[in-house]
């Protein structure tokens, strides 16, 4: 199985939560694509059978609106079935539109921005001996607490926790930038004490060589530049893409949109 | 209290649409309204026509968004402030104590998505705690609209007030509630009863209260319902009247049932006229599962079903009803 197959299955299943009648966090779910499955498929150790291990990896996905993007990579992986994926946001569930630990493999509920750095820093704390990843949206990094938990990880000199941010340069209501500016993004992580990586965040090859790369005593920051509802042509890069909800006609060309991108075989 | 009232029906709408358009109207005729907003979405594409430069957008950061608030309230201005509810009481709490609390300036928060009304997005975006937090600080008016028509009246008459309102809102449209004259302070009377008062906060507790009173109209019970808009300053003469005349009370809320509102009307009893009092609303749980608002609140009892069933209990307790028959009226009257 490859990773690029991995993917494409990863986007066809949120285009179909996103057709349920609740609508989901498209865009910033689509973005994340690349970045998940690169993570969950050959960089992070994990068991699914063992979601609890001691010796497990950690991953948060601070930006708890691409829970999408997380339940269909968990899925993919063995964590929870596929068919279950479509009791996405039903009543009953245990799939909400943000991710709690209720669903195997979640380490910790995400949703309220900003929260999931300083997490990250409590596991990689604990155990220096494994490595914990954390996934940030942009907009989220307008957050005050996302750069209070920046200065303590270098200060700690946290050097396995990293990082990831979704820089896919749109929030709910326009651009980061028109919003509230966020760059020059590098020079600020820099300042805070953090090696910065600058990727094409939908190439899993660029992705896999940054996740990789620790630096000795100092945490790292992966800026990876994505499109927000990448492999959508009708919605990427699109602010409206932030939330959802497919109409039967609008779903069925997604997956038709797809699976041409997919015989074409492009990334 | 204001007295029951009939007003002709209006089409649901999101109050929180109807408070953004009357914002904006508001924002045109007085310079010193400003609108912050925090990425909610609610504004977008909105045309501020002459007030465009008093739209600040200060991205998803609401520890800033209260203290820019706070700023500008001290230097003459009147900010409304636009995040969700819990974010507004939990996330950004101490910019919200301190900073305008403690100096009771006028900024108007309004929070949207109160209660369960995020709904499947789940326990990161539903706000339970959130009036007990609010009523909580000093000199803070605290407004649960029941409809948009009152979401627009308390907008209004929050101008008039000196010091700073918290007012929440829900996520989508609610049926109007036939609730006559909304004045901020005076609790309202939905129904006339003499058996037993339900005492509401917010459009769902008020739509299941009334739907309960119809139900228990058939068990020769009439209860009356009152809705109570206004939690902070909570109408005490109000609560007093019905405690002072009824066998037992039940209070209704969108919210955990510590600190809430129930807990606000029994330390009013409690410092004033002892009553049974029921309090129906939030268990102590995060939402275990997905679903809608309705789902959700019906999940956990917040419905009218409970208010009949709890309504009952009490008055049996009080030996109010004699038993008898479902089937006749007579037997199972009060």
């Amino acid at each position: 199985m490859t990773a690029a197959s991995v993917a494409d299955r990863v986007r066809e299943h949120i285009v179909d939560m996103c057709a349920g009648p609740e609508g989901g966090h498209l865009g910033g779910s689509l973005s994340l694509v690349e970045i998940l499955t690169t993570l969950y498929f050959g960089v992070l150790r994990l068991d699914p059978e063992s979601p609890a291990a001691a010796d497990r990896d950690i991953l948060i996905l601070s930006k708890g609106h691409g829970a999408l993007a997380l339940y269909a990579v968990l899925a993919e992986r063995g964590f929870i079935p596929v068919s279950e994926l479509a009791t996405f946001g039903q009543p009953g569930s245990r799939l909400m539109g943000h991710p709690g630990r209720a669903v195997p493999g979640v380490e910790m509920p995400t949703g309220a921005l900003g929260h999931g750095l300083a997490l990250g820093n409590g596991f990689a704390l604990a155990a220096r001996d494994r490595r914990c990843f954390v996934v940030l949206g942009d907009g989220e990094l307008q957050e005050g607490s996302v750069w209070e938990a920046a200065m303590a990880a270098s200060s700690l000199g946290l050097d396995n926790l990293m990082a990831v941010v979704d820089r896919n340069g749109l929030q709910l209501g326009g651009e980061t930038e028109a919003t509230m500016a966020l760059e020059p993004l590098a020079d600020r992580w820099r300042a805070f004490g953090w090696a910065v990586r600058e990727v094409d965040g939908h190439d899993p090859g660029e992705l896999r060589a940054a996740f990789l790369a620790t630096e000795p005593g100092q945490p790292v920051v992966v800026l990876a530049h994505t499109v927000k509802g990448s492999g959508l042509p009708f919605i990427q890069g699109r602010p409206e893409s932030h939330f959802a909800r497919l109409s039967e006609r609008q779903h069925a060309r997604a997956l038709a949109v797809l699976r041409a991108r997919q015989r074409r075989g492009s990334p | 209290m204001t007295p029951p009232a009939s007003q002709p029906a209006r089409p649901a709408q999101p109050a929180r649409v109807a408070y953004r358009d009357l914002l904006i109207a508001l924002m045109t005729r007085d310079p010193r309204i400003y609108c912050l907003d925090s990425d909610t979405g609610l504004f977008t594409g909105a045309d501020f026509g002459t007030a465009a430069d008093r739209y600040v957008n200060l991205g998803i950061a609401e520890h800033n968004l209260m203290g820019v608030a706070a700023g500008l309230a001290a230097s003459g201005k009147i900010p409304f402030v636009n995040t969700m509810a819990t974010f507004a009481a939990t996330r950004a709490l101490e910019a919200v104590k301190i900073d305008i609390a403690y100096n009771g300036l006028p900024v108007r928060i309004v929070a949207t998505h109160g209660g369960l009304a995020a709904g499947h997005l789940g326990p990161t975006h539903h706000s339970l705690e959130d009036l007990a937090i609010m009523r909580a600080l000093p000199g803070f008016t605290v407004i649960v609209p029941a409809d948009s028509a009152a979401a627009q009246e308390a907008v209004l008459q929050s101008l008039e007030l000196p010091g700073p309102v918290y007012i929440r809102l829900g996520r989508s449209a609610t049926p109007p509630v036939a609730c006559g004259p909304t004045k901020l302070g005076l609790a309202q009377r939905l129904r006339a009863g003499s058996d037993i008062a339900v005492f509401t906060c917010g459009p769902y507790p008020a739509l299941a209260a009334l739907r309960a009173a119809e139900q228990l109209a058939g068990h020769g019970v009439q209860a009356a319902v009152i809705n109570v808009h206004t939690v902070k300053p909570l109408d005490t003469a109000a609560v007093l009247a019905e405690a002072r005349r009824m066998p037992a009370l039940i209070a209704v809320e969108e919210h955990w049932r510590s600190g809430g509102f129930g807990g606000l009307i029994a330390e009013t009893l409690c410092d004033h006229a002892p009553t049974r009092l029921a309090r129906i609303g939030m268990p102590d749980t995060f939402a275990e599962v997905a679903g809608d608002q309705p789902y959700l609140l019906d999940h956990y009892r917040i419905s009218h079903k409970e208010i009949t069933a709890v309504a009952l209990a009490l008055l049996a307790d009080a030996g109010k009803i004699t038993g008898g028959a479902w089937d006749d009226p007579d037997l199972s009257r009060v």
